[in-house]
Formats: C-alpha cells, structure tokens, sequence
C-alpha cells in the first residue's frame, strides 16, 4: 500500500502549466507538478499519508500551529500560479490516492474547470472588513441628568442605554448594507461573508461588515479608492482591505466528485 | 483590530511584512483569521479520495473559532496599534 497521497492545490489551463509551477514547494515541502488531462491540470504534490491521510488530517487539523503553516503553504502554491494567468483554488484537504484519480477529475469536468476558469481570468478577490466604533456610531449625545441617582432617574437611563444600543445596532445593520451595496457596484461578484467571532476583535472596534469582491484587475485601483472614500466618510466605522487574493471565495458552485 | 490582534500572537505564521500589497506577493502578509476564512470555506469543493467532507471541515472551522477566541483572550488588548494595513 502506498505511503503517499496526492495533495490537489488548484486548477489551471494545461497550456503552460508546467512552465508556471516550476520551482514550487507545497505543503509538505514537496515540489507541486502538474497532472494534465486535456485542455485543464491540477497542480499536486505527493505527501506523506502519515500527516496528510485522513486520521491524521483530522487530529492535525485542530492544532492551530500546524493548520496556519499548511493554510499558508497552501494558499503560497495558489497564489504564486494566480500570478501568471487564471487558477481556481480547490480547498484545502483534497487529497487523492495517485494521480490517476486526479486524471479522472480532470477527464470528467473538465469542461466545467474551463467556463469557471474563463470567468475569473483578468480578476482578483479583494476582502473587505468594517470595523464600528460603537460610541461614535452613535454620536456623542450623552445623556443630560446623568448626575441623578434617584430611582427613577435609574430606570430611565437603563431604559435609554437599552434602545441606544438597539439603535446602534441598527445603525451598524443600515451601514453594512450601504457599504455592501456601494462596494458591489465596482465588483463583478460580491459576497457577504458571516462576521468572524467577536471575541476576536478584543477592542472597541466591532465587525459589522466581512464581504469580499471579484473586481476586474484594471478595477482594483478605483475600488480601492472607493474603500478609502466610504472609510473618510462614515463616521464611527473603520474599512480594512484584504488580498489580492485568487478568487477563493468565487469559485461559482463547482462541486465535483 | 481582529487582524491586527491576530498577527501580533501569531506572529511565527507570518512573514515579513511588505508595503507592496498591490502585488501578488507571496510574503504579503496575510491574517490567519482571514486565510482561514477562504481556504477552508472557499475553493472548489471535490470529493477527493481522502478529502474530509465539508461537515467535517465545518466542525474544524468551530473548533478553531474556539481555539483563535482563546487566542484572542491571551492578547493584550490595551494599546494595540491599530494598524489598518489594508487601506
């Protein structure tokens, strides 16, 4: 029984395949090759099952040192054949028995790779992540009468906190949609993602947008400027952007077996 | 700044950070939360011979929510640069 496996990075046009993998190492420090069938080729590279078979990827994959290493060994592979012409991303933990299984894929969908190649040629993924400021979001209206202890004055001021946050939030809903929709208007393809855990942002600052966008190349500069224009404009919410990525996130819904 | 706070504890990941974000660089530097976020939920999905299914995928991505939330708790909050490298 073999002792290795077939680690799949991405999907590229045959022409030319070899020539833009060379020099690549993958995820096992292994140099990527490509497994040509027709006019498509994977990019693989053979790993040890001993990390990479299943059991292993799976207690492996909950060790965070070793998932961000893989994730950006991975991702390094990915974005390297991004330079030099279309690719779709596979995700990560395809892995294949021999390279015959991957000829098969190939063989199969081939044509399907092709039109979805097409589509993201001349375009990158571009992230972007709002970041609100809950205080200034919601202007700097302090109550007035704050100085009261009174009971009542109590009840009314939690009573005001209380619909003040519903109204921040709400405020933050209404900008996230505008930013969206704004944003979309410079991309071919746009995509709201679920917001990372909130714990994460350990700050002020709170997530209310992560979306991201398949922009034509020639218009990644004018998004850009239309990120930076929205960040001057909004108050109380900061935009951060991410990538170029290759179009992790615009793969269409190519699924495969 | 999630990204930001990220980097700082996750530092050994990330490689040194180049201003020429515009380019396809390879040493651009990229948050863990963010690359996590395409690679394990985005790509081309094939059933590959020992390709884990998406539900396991799923349960990997929680447990490392939960593993990056910990993260998150270690980090010294106070006085993080909020350096939105981004824009």
């Amino acid at each position: 029984m073999s002792t290795e496996g077939v680690w799949a990075y991405a999907i590229v046009a045959a022409e030319s395949a070899a020539r833009r993998a060379e020099g690549l190492t993958g995820v096992a420090g292994e140099p990527v090759r490509i497994v040509a069938v027709n006019d498509t080729a994977a990019a693989v590279g053979s790993v040890p099952l001993e990390y990479f078979g299943e059991e292993a990827l799976r207690h492996n994959l909950e060790d965070l040192d070793w998932l961000g290493s893989t994730a950006r060994a991975h991702d390094r592979v990915i974005s390297h054949l991004a330079r030099s012409g279309p690719v779709l991303p596979l995700r990560m933990t395809t892995v294949y028995l021999n390279d015959e299984r991957v000829g098969n894929l190939l063989m199969n969908h081939g044509d399907d790779f092709t039109s979805a190649l097409a589509a993201v040629a001349g375009r990158q993924e571009l992230g972007v992540k709002a970041y609100a400021d809950q205080k200034a979001l919601r202007g700097t209206s302090d109550s007035p009468g704050a100085g009261k202890t009174s009971g009542t004055a109590y009840l009314l001021r939690r009573k005001r906190e209380l619909s003040d946050q519903e109204e921040t939030y709400s405020i933050a809903a209404q900008s996230a949609r505008r930013l969206h929709d704004t944003l979309s208007r410079y991309a071919v393809d746009a995509k709201r993602k679920p917001v990372s855990d909130q714990s994460l942002s350990g700050r002020a600052g709170w997530i209310v947008l992560n979306s991201t966008y398949l922009v034509e190349d020639s218009q990644a500069d004018e998004f850009r400027r239309a990120v930076e224009a929205l960040n001057d404009e909004l108050v109380g919410i900061e935009l951060e952007v991410t990538g170029p990525w290759p179009p992790y996130s615009f793969t269409g819904d190519l699924a495969a077996s | 700044m999630a990204a930001v706070l990220v980097h700082r504890r996750l530092g050994r990941f990330m490689s040194a950070a180049l201003p020429a974000e515009q380019e396809w660089d390879n040493n651009r530097e990229i948050a863990l939360v963010d690359l996590l976020d395409r690679v394990l939920a985005g790509g081309v999905v094939i059933s590959g011979d020992i390709t884990l299914s998406i539900a396991d995928v799923d349960m990997v991505v929680i447990s490392l929510r939960t593993l990056v939330s910990s993260v998150g708790s270690w980090m010294d909050v106070q006085g993080a640069p909020h350096g939105s490298a981004g824009t």
